[in-house]
């Protein structure tokens, strides 16, 4: 059986959470624009070739995007709760068409927190050649990957109660940690650990669509190794949760 | 008029098979043995109750049928598959015990959701109709009182027009309504041939509305026919007679009567037939006082047909506690 419209629902219901669309689209575009327009006149922010606007987008939207991801836990969790879950595993919906619909759900909000960003940077004076937004988005979306391995592992272990602080302090950490809310230096703790997270390669990622920086083998590597095993814990999570019932 | 079910050819077989079904679970006190031993089998169009008190073991077996749980032991078959075959390939409609709907999708939207899963679903609306939630369609599903979420919970197991229908204690939370209307459903359903299996622990629903009744107890399955006769089995009366100076014997002799016990003055008469009971009561001792006739109750037949395990109905009711 085809899972179209239950895709189609599931990407209806997440748009109408009206509490979740606000928070999640409205606290980075917010802190954004504050940011933003008292730094406009910023050419070149510690080096990266990138201007404080245009930086700190790519920030914001990273963060923005990285909650979007994860955020399909929070869903995930809801449903446990609910008993829905168990519903579903009586349905012929598969567990391969479930989860996909809730990844790509998970995709489509991080792509409107994308827009939401981009939008408020255009008018905050950033601009860009089309392939520059392309690639940066292309990027992105590649580095946005293991965060949804991460949000089904979250969503499978928490509580809705619990979840939401969850998803926001690792989001936060992650987010720190990563550079995503200003540049960490050269020197010293932040960016060696850095180098080792998701997070700090999503906003590489980003800079490199723009053309302010490489994306090296590491990149790839370090991406690729978080998607292993977000993946990893992701199913044993689910088998752990279905297994108990 | 509501359309045709699915080829029957295309499946093979067309029962429903539980053999030899165990299942345990990690208790505070050690293992709960909920089930302990299932068998039975269910022909194809049969609308069957699973009957017994809390902790019987019902939804746990329930649980094993749909796929839920793997048992410790046994198989579950279902018209010739497992269950998670039959699941995938749309053959069961199921309302569990328990269980709240998604947020944020009116009643239609999510019917229809879960109609587009099945090969040969219900007209949505004609669902909507059945359960009576057809001038609450358009109503978000958070907005719903307790009521209208059991009957829309209904709906998404029936539109999926399965061939098994089943339905783990699905009146519980109805009102007298609610019920009446809910099983002039189900009669309909059962009247296209379907299958149904519903778990109760109400004798009269199983009497009504049931072909077949399944009595579990204590994880075991302790009778298995025609519902009048499991409800003669379990469907007996106590007399309760001060009757001073008269013998058991004497009692025991009326008709109607199966058993006699004293307690001081008074006399428990248990009844096969209260009726025929009480009125040679009456007859033969007119000056018998204080008179009160009761059911005994499915705990208290149950406790009869499965003396002798008082560990094991311990464990039962703790397991009951759990909500198992």
């Amino acid at each position: 059986m085809s899972a179209l419209v239950y895709t189609r629902y599931e990407l209806l219901r997440t748009i109408r959470n009206r509490r979740f669309f606000i928070l999640s689209f409205g606290f980075p575009l917010i802190i954004y624009v504050l940011v933003a327009s008292s730094t406009r006149h910023v050419q070149d922010i510690d080096g990266s070739g990138l201007s404080a606007p245009l930086y700190f987008m790519i920030g914001w939207a990273s963060f923005g995007t990285m909650n979007a991801m994860v955020s399909c836990g929070a869903r995930i969790a809801a449903e446990r709760q609910a008993g829905w879950t168990r519903q579903l595993r009586i349905s012929p919906l598969s567990t391969r068409a479930y989860f996909r619909a809730k990844i790509l759900t998970a995709y489509m909000m991080a792509l409107i927190s994308l827009l939401v960003l981009y939008l408020a940077g255009i008018s905050e004076g950033v601009s860009l050649s089309a392939s520059g937004w392309l690639e940066m988005t292309g990027l992105m979306i590649v580095g946005l990957i293991p965060f949804a391995g991460l949000g089904v592992t979250l969503g499978h272990i928490f509580t809705p109660d619990s979840i939401g602080p969850a998803i926001g302090g690792g989001i936060s950490l992650l987010s720190l940690l990563g550079g995503t809310f200003f540049p960490l230096g050269h020197n010293g703790f932040l960016p060696e650990v850095a180098q080792y997270l998701p997070s700090y390669w999503l906003v590489q990622a980003a800079h490199a669509g723009v053309g302010a920086g490489g994306w090296p083998a590491k990149g790839w590597i370090v991406v690729g190794a978080w998607t292993v095993v977000m993946g990893l814990l992701a199913a044993r999570a689910y088998r752990r949760d279905t297994g108990r019932v | 008029m509501i359309g045709a079910a699915a080829d029957a050819q295309a499946r093979g077989g067309s029962d429903i098979e539980l053999s030899g079904l165990v299942k345990s679970f990690h208790g505070p006190d050690g293992p709960i043995r909920a089930v302990r031993g299932v068998d039975v089998r269910i022909a194809a169009g049969e609308t069957v109750a699973l009957l017994g008190p809390n902790g019987a073991g019902k939804s746990t077996t329930i649980d094993m049928l749909l796929g839920l749980l793997a048992p410790d032991a046994g198989s579950v078959s279902i018209f010739g598959r497992p269950p998670s075959e039959a699941i995938a390939q749309g053959a069961i409609g199921a309302m569990l015990q328990t269980g709240e709907l998604i947020r944020d999708l009116s009643v239609r939207e999510l019917v229809a959701m879960m109609a587009s899963l099945y090969p040969a679903p219900f007209e949505v609306d004609e669902v909507l109709e059945l359960t009576g939630v057809a001038e609450i369609a358009a109503q978000r599903t958070q907005k719903l009182s307790g009521g209208q979420t059991q009957r829309v919970r209904c709906a998404v197991a029936l539109v999926s027009n399965p061939e098994l229908l089943v339905l783990d204690e699905p009146t519980v939370a109805m009102d007298v309504e609610g019920r009446r209307a809910f099983w002039t459903t189900m009669r309909e359903f059962a009247a296209r041939g379907k299958t149904i299996l519903f778990a109760t622990h109400y004798l009269e629903e199983a009497d009504m509305y049931a072909d077949r009744a399944v009595l579990m107890a204590h994880g075991r399955i302790v009778a298995d026919g025609p519902t009048n006769e499991i409800k003669a089995m379990v469907g007996a009366r106590t007399i309760r007679a001060t009757l001073p100076g008269v013998a058991s014997e004497e009692l025991a002799r009326l008709p109607g009567v199966s058993g006699v016990e004293r307690r001081g003055e008074a006399a428990v008469l248990h009844c096969a037939d209260s009726d025929a009971a009480i009125r040679a009561l009456l007859a033969a001792y007119p000056d018998a006082r204080d008179i009160e006739i009761a059911a005994a109750g499915l705990e208290e037949a149950f406790l009869e047909l499965t003396a002798d395990d008082p560990a094991g109905e311990r464990r039962a009711r703790a397991a009951a506690g759990l909500g198992l």
